[in-house]
């Protein structure tokens, strides 16, 4: 192509062919991502849109909306307006839910990147056919749906449940020790919900990690404390961001584990949200509950990632948190290692 | 768990060597004593940098258990260029990495100053590597790479910047060091991994096959920067490889290994001119192997008979005890080219010339048959003969430069 346009004769055949092809492979490519942007438009931009135009209407008596501009909706989420003097009075109910479920939310994530770390490293450092049956092992609870697991949970943890009776039968307690509709029950059931989320981007990460290094850092008169704080975690950093924000983002708008194991008496975020659009009949409130909620997350996010992933664009691409693991180059195999924290083994 | 060095390398309290099966000139097998022609070097104790016992190491088990090493000993003396040159798969890594610690032999002690440390943990011995793969960490800059090791041993901040600065300039890599380790080339790798390797002053310093990884010309000016390094710094290097050459050009003294054995150790010259086994003429080096008969002995000589008649006496390695069909072993260069047949020590028809610049390989088809005899001539601007191919010619042994060699 660019022999036949510096050169002022008319471009050869071969040429033009080239310049065809270059030109429909482009056009092919762009098809191709076609399907998905126009699912990710009616499906995702379109509702938000909706979202945001219905926040700030007004609400209809019975469910919907009445066309008529207000800022309401977000008002209300801090005021209530007294009947009687029409004046606004701060109310922090609504802000406690969000709270606490910011705080199910943290927790959560803290336990499963405990719980899980450790069941990543494990499978990481497996010899790689066994590596794949772990994974499989991992991804097993996705096969079935999470509101009957959910359920399975509630039939555990109840009163003549199978922990409680257990408990009974051996003689360790008298009555039964409450745990279904507690905090308890909603943070085990988060718990178990997201550890996929957290494990299966610490496996990657982990899976990736050059082996060698850790050789190295031994070498170098590094503990096994210090090997683990000064090179398998940062080097592994990705996995740990990737799994924190698929497990804290999900845990914060939780609604199936919070509604069924808190039996709607604690309430969090996505039951909130959801009962606006239910037996509230307040549409423009859930539309805003559910923006503050998106904004809220957004610059947390922000802050998170800045601060461990570095500044700049890149740091909205999950692309550039994965490619960060992937320098790590090949590993060669070696003889069992005295450490048993590698997998020299292989 | 921080590491005084000084606890381990004072004691240089020796136990008996002998029960070992330790010998003077540092090879693990006693009828080997004479590879120095009868010069024995006197070993002092406490002189030994590392000292491997009956050192064994396995893998797997029942039956697919596997002899890494099998009971090899050796001794590494202070300040020493020491090589362990053989084919892969011959146990040389295996050694090393029983020297670092990254695993443990199954029998066998390895000393390092007359002190045991086969048990400890890598990060409780003054002994740091140089791995093949550099194994930079890719999260830290060139200088933090230089520094860990001190870190790591709790050395104060100021010493540590010192010391890496100190570093840096060994291997000129000043200008590099707020670099990441992915953003400067394999060449500059290398030294940063020396350089880390070398900062925290380890009694010995373990490299794996460091140059296999750079192009020609990187690792022939590598060759001689590891070389001055060790000069600079003093410290006992423990160098892997398979690359003959290099071991050669590099060593003060080689460990010839093959199948988990150590075949030979002495000074490349030692290695070169006087192999102990066929293994080792034929590993190192371009070698002439010629079948003959022993017809009479004495004092390490044997007069071995060809199939031509002609009769050579070549000398054989101590513990070797030659007789019947052997296998004599000659390097093409000690041989000469005659134009009379009947003056050579051997005869045959020129096969084959290759013109290689600074020499010529002339190709001899004997005339007792069997693999082609190869005389090298350092070519030089007057040669006085020239051969065509296809002549009848001579193959003149220079004095003592046939041996016989165990097979």
């Amino acid at each position: 192509m660019t022999t036949a346009a510096l050169s002022s004769a008319p471009p050869s055949k071969a040429a033009l062919f080239e310049a065809k092809a270059v030109k429909t492979s482009a056009r092919r490519n762009r098809l191709l991502s076609l399907p998905a942007l126009i699912i990710i438009g009616i499906f995702g931009v379109l509702p938000l849109i909706i979202i945001c135009v219905y926040s700030f209407l007004v609400a209809a008596p019975y469910g919907g909306v009445q066309w008529q501009f207000s800022t309401d909706a977000y008002l209300n989420f801090l005021f209530q307006r007294d009947i009687f003097d029409d004046t606004l009075q701060f109310t922090p109910d609504f802000l406690i839910i969000y709270l606490r479920s910011f705080l199910f939310a943290v927790v959560t994530t803290v336990i499963c990147l405990l719980l899980g770390f450790p069941t990543a490293y494990f499978m990481a450092t497996r010899p790689p056919a066994q590596r794949n049956w772990w994974v499989l092992l991992i991804t097993i609870p996705f096969w079935s749906n999470l509101l009957v697991r959910t359920l399975a949970i509630m039939f555990i943890i109840r009163d003549e449940g199978l922990v409680n009776n257990a408990l009974i039968g051996l003689g360790v307690i008298d009555k039964p020790i409450t745990m279904l509709y507690t905090n308890f029950a909603i943070q085990l059931g988060l718990l178990y919900a997201f550890l996929p989320f957290m494990v299966l981007p610490l496996y990657s990460s982990l899976e990736k990690l050059d082996f060698r290094l850790i050789e190295a850092a031994y070498d170098l008169y590094a503990t096994r404390r210090q090997v683990l704080w000064r090179v398998i975690i940062p080097l592994s950093k990705p996995g740990i961001i990737a799994g924190c924000l698929l497990v804290f983002i999900p845990a914060l708008g939780a609604y199936v584990t919070p509604l069924i194991l808190g039996g709607g008496i604690h309430l969090m975020i996505g039951d909130l949200i959801a009962q606006q659009f239910g037996s509230g009949r307040n549409w423009p409130l859930g539309c805003a509950q559910a923006l503050i909620l998106m904004a809220a997350v957004l610059v947390a996010l922000y802050f998170y990632v800045r601060k461990h992933v570095g500044q700049g664009a890149a740091w909205l691409s999950p692309a550039s948190w994965i490619s960060r693991t992937s320098r790590a180059s090949a590993r060669s195999p070696s003889s069992a290692c005295w450490c048993s924290m590698c997998r020299c083994s292989s | 768990m921080k590491i005084a060095f000084e606890n381990q390398v004072a004691a240089p309290q020796l136990p008996s060597r002998t029960a070992y099966g330790d010998n003077q000139t540092g090879t693990h097998l006693p009828e080997r004593a004479g590879f120095l022609n009868g010069v024995i070097v006197p070993e002092q104790p406490g002189k030994n940098a590392i000292e491997v016992r009956g050192v064994r190491k396995v893998f797997g088990t029942g039956e697919n258990q596997v002899a890494a090493l099998d009971t090899v000993s050796v001794s590494i003396r202070e300040n020493e260029f020491f090589t362990l040159l053989g084919p892969s798969g011959c146990g040389k890594t295996t050694l090393l990495r029983l020297i670092a610690g990254f695993d443990f032999p199954t029998a066998g002690e390895i000393l390092l100053h007359g002190k045991d440390i086969a048990p400890l943990p890598p990060f409780k011995r003054p002994v740091n590597t140089v791995f093949q793969s550099y194994a930079l960490f890719p999260h830290m800059t060139v200088a933090q790479n230089i520094g860990f090791g001190l870190e790591m041993l709790g050395k104060p901040k100021a010493e540590i910047e010192a010391r890496v600065a100190q570093m840096l300039k060994l291997v000129k890599m000043e200008a590099l060091k707020a670099r990441r380790t992915s953003q400067i080339s394999g060449g500059q790798q290398q030294r940063v991994a020396l350089a880390r390797a070398l900062a925290p002053q380890p009694k010995v310093l373990l490299l794996d096959e460091p140059l296999s990884a750079l192009d020609y010309k990187l690792r022939k000016e590598m060759q001689i920067e590891l070389k001055r390094l060790q000069h600079e710094t003093g410290i006992t290097f423990i160098f892997v490889t398979h690359d003959q050459e290099e071991a050669l050009t590099m060593s003060d003294r080689i460990a010839v290994m093959s199948a988990g054995k150590i075949l030979q150790v002495g000074t490349p010259r030692d290695i070169y001119d006087r192999p102990a086994e066929r293994f080792v003429a034929d590993f190192i080096g371009e070698t002439n192997f010629l079948p003959g008969t022993v017809v009479s002995k004495q004092a390490g000589v044997a007069t071995v008979k060809f199939a031509s008649n002609a009769t050579i006496s070549a000398g054989y390695p101590e513990g070797f005890d030659p007789t019947g069909e052997v296998t004599l072993v000659v390097r093409p260069e000690h041989a000469d080219l005659v134009p009379d047949p009947a003056k050579g020590t051997i005869a045959g028809t020129l096969a084959n010339i290759v013109y290689f610049g600074t020499d010529t390989h002339y190709h001899v088809k004997l005339d007792g048959g069997g693999e082609n005899f190869i005389v090298r001539h350092q070519n030089s601007r007057s040669s006085a003969v020239t051969y065509e191919t296809g002549v009848k010619v001579g193959i003149q042994f220079e004095e003592d430069a046939a041996r016989v060699l165990k097979d």
